[in-house]
């Protein structure tokens, strides 16, 4: 059976890209960012996870306004990234695996998650970025993917409480997905950021740092936020937690903090890592004690 | 119920905001392609009439005025497309809404991780 070894949290704000393509990890605006993922690198070099399923949003490269799923599976054998406006260097694609794909929307949709299925899907910087981050050389990428959009940029969004229900579902979904595979979970974006408006350049790490913990120790305390209270909280783009949130979802066993990293600024956001194990085994254990 | 809540300096990118500026956030969404950048750069103006913008939004682009755009409807991740053509990056377009000089925004983004 499958099993989900934990999730990570990470940032996927554009100017990455262009740090890496220019080698600046080491620049001392970059190296307290970079340097946070040595603790990812060497847990994912331990854990070795064969599949990851990424929550994270679209930013008008596959999806525009004029149908926006609030939340859009990925279906296909293999996921392209494009040309997003801007000049960020281009990814090489990314392997699918269409028989979990259809796993999960099998059971999401027998669960009440009635998601927009995708056979093509243009992945943009939201997804390119933190496996870029995860595994810096892209030809040692050893995982395939699953994409899992999440409607952050057009109003109404979905809940907090919905999304950590869907990553609930997605992680029951998971293990029970018969090929003997290792998943991790990912949810990109964020933290705190406001691109937009008079109060642009908005960063709120209180907040921020109240997140990473309650990531780790109690989710539903943030699902008691409504979407717009996040937008309030961290910004309109530092909604883009809700990815993580579902992210968080999806760890369904006994779950302990790994590894975080949290800097301020990278661009106009305030740049986060959580890396979170996930112990399925212990809850198992947990059920047979109680039955 | 649906919630409503004004969040001081926060535009919200609703229902009446996409219909608003869905014109300008189509064109904004062609410059996926460089041949769209590229048609953008030879003749703006009839660039903007072939996607069928409002004069406001016209008047916006105009500007190179990113808190224009965004009352005239647009999306900021759309937007971020264009102000990308005029070189302009995020601390650019954040400078430009707050008032401030790019120099005192990014000092202000430093002093949040204080």
């Amino acid at each position: 059976m499958a099993r989900i070894i934990g999730g990570i949290g990470t940032t996927h704000v554009p100017s990455i890209s262009n740090a890496i393509a220019k080698g600046l990890q080491r620049d001392p605006y970059w190296a307290p960012f970079f340097g946070g993922f040595d603790g990812a690198h060497s847990w994912l070099a331990q854990e070795k996870p064969d599949v990851v399923v990424v929550f994270y949003n679209d930013h008008g490269l596959n999806f525009f306004l004029d149908k926006i799923p609030t939340f859009a599976v990925g279906a296909a054998s293999e996921y392209r990234h494009a040309d997003e406006g801007w000049g960020l260097p281009i990814s090489q694609p990314y392997p699918g695996d269409p028989q979990l794909s259809w796993h999960l929307i099998d059971s999401l949709v027998a669960d009440e998650f009635d998601v927009t299925m995708c056979q093509e899907m243009l992945v943009d910087h939201a997804f390119t970025i933190p496996l870029a981050l995860l595994w810096p050389e892209p030809n040692a990428r050893p995982v395939r993917t699953v994409p899992i959009a999440i409607n952050t940029v057009q109003h109404p969004l979905p809940s907090p409480a919905r999304c950590l229900k869907l990553g609930r579902s997605v992680g029951r979904a998971i293990e029970s997905f018969e090929q003997d595979l290792k998943v991790l979970i990912l949810g990109t974006g964020g933290l705190s950021h406001q691109l937009d408006g008079a109060r642009a350049g908005f960063i709120n790490k209180d907040f921020d740092l109240m997140c990473m913990e309650k990531l780790a120790s109690d989710p539903d305390a943030l699902a008691r936020y409504s979407s717009l209270q996040i937008v309030e909280a961290a910004g309109s783009q530092g909604v883009e937690l809700l990815n993580w949130i579902a992210m968080r979802g999806a760890l369904t066993g006994e779950v302990a903090k790994v590894h975080g990293n949290y800097h301020i600024p990278i661009s106009n956001t305030a740049s986060a890592l959580l890396v979170l194990s996930n112990q399925a085994e212990a809850l198992e254990t947990t059920y047979r004690k109680a039955s | 119920m649906m919630e409503h809540r004004q969040i001081p300096g926060t535009p919200l990118f609703d229902g009446e905001a996409a219909q608003k500026g869905y014109a300008l956030n189509k064109m904004c969404f062609s410059f996926n392609s460089a041949d769209n950048r590229a048609e953008f750069l030879r003749d703006e103006q009839a660039y903007c009439a072939k996607f069928g913008l409002t004069p406001q939004q016209c008047q916006a682009v105009a500007h190179r005025n990113v808190g224009e755009m965004i009352e005239a409807g647009g999306n900021v991740y759309y937007l971020a497309k264009l102000a990308g053509i005029f070189g302009l990056n995020v601390q650019d377009i954040g400078a430009q809404q707050t008032g401030m000089s790019v120099q005192d925004f990014k000092a202000k983004l430093q002093a949040a991780g204080r």
